[in-house]
């Protein structure tokens, strides 16, 4: 989660005014955020740059609903899931990809097959961008029901009770593919701290 | 608790969420079981380090794209 604008609830009080150099300082704290959740989601740079506008804009013109019951960010964040998840669907409707779909269940498959220890800063190993993009691409083997919930819980860090909201889950289905999502990541990131 | 159950509860525990009967429960079979102990903490260095990773950098004309899409919408230049 990015860092809390100290005056955050006086730029969003000036842009709900029409003040676009406040909206703008928004849009400039959290675009990097909103891409890469938005390129987490829909594993697409079109697609994320798409959401990225239109994410923003939605903000922008739905800006005298936002009640300030949330930090700005979290809402920013459904509007940007909503879109990300619209996206999706569109490009991937052949496969009717839907994060209601039924997924594994049993505790079968979850017990690690290689354990392996990776010492106290693996992340130092590798140059900055490097490790950026690796954990990138290790996000994008996941399928998109369980990066999806990754992304918002660990990546954005949104409360569990949070990102069932925004992706219309129950809390249990949060938590059980969240602890798939990460199981299944700690295996793919083990093959760099061998 | 076995193996299994410590895999299970893995989330809540590293989420500071466990009961405290199964807290304690968990404690005591990985102080015994390395490998639970290895996958309790590379689960837990796997969360760390996401939470921690900076967002990249946008793409080239990716942030100037937004400004001219934002000041369209706002009937401003972009900045």
């Amino acid at each position: 989660m990015p860092v809390h604008l100290e005056n955050e609830a006086t730029l969003v009080a000036e842009a709900k005014e029409g003040n676009a150099e406040a909206f703008t300082v928004l849009v400039n704290q959290y675009e990097r955020n909103i891409f890469r959740l938005a390129l987490n989601i829909t594993s697409n740079k079109e697609d994320a740059e798409d959401v990225l506008q239109e994410s923003f804009l939605k903000a922008y013109t739905n800006l005298g609903r936002f009640q300030g019951n949330s930090r700005f960010y979290t809402w920013l964040v459904r509007i940007a899931v909503n879109e990300s998840l619209m996206k999706l669907r569109k490009r991937r409707s052949d496969r009717q990809v839907s994060l209601d779909e039924k997924l594994e269940t049993e505790d079968d498959g979850l017990l690690p097959r290689e354990i392996v220890d990776w010492g106290d800063n693996p992340e130092q190993h590798y140059a900055k961008t490097e490790w950026q993009e690796i954990l990138a691409e290790a996000t994008q083997t996941l399928e998109p029901a369980f990066r999806t919930v990754f992304t918002l819980r660990d990546v954005e860090q949104l409360s569990t009770e949070e990102t069932a909201e925004a992706l219309g889950l129950s809390v249990p289905a949060v938590k059980s593919r969240l602890l798939r999502a990460r199981l299944k990541l700690r295996q793919r990131l083990n093959k760099y701290f061998k | 608790m076995n193996c299994k159950g410590v895999v299970r509860e893995l989330s809540d525990f590293l989420d500071g969420e466990l009961a405290p009967d199964l807290l304690k429960e968990l404690e005591q079979h990985i102080q015994k079981c390395k490998n639970c102990r290895l996958v309790v903490d590379t689960t837990r260095k796997t969360i760390e380090i996401y939470c921690d990773a900076e967002p990249l950098p946008l793409p080239e004309g990716v942030h100037q794209r937004l400004q001219q899409a934002l000041a369209n919408k706002l009937g401003r230049q972009p900045s």
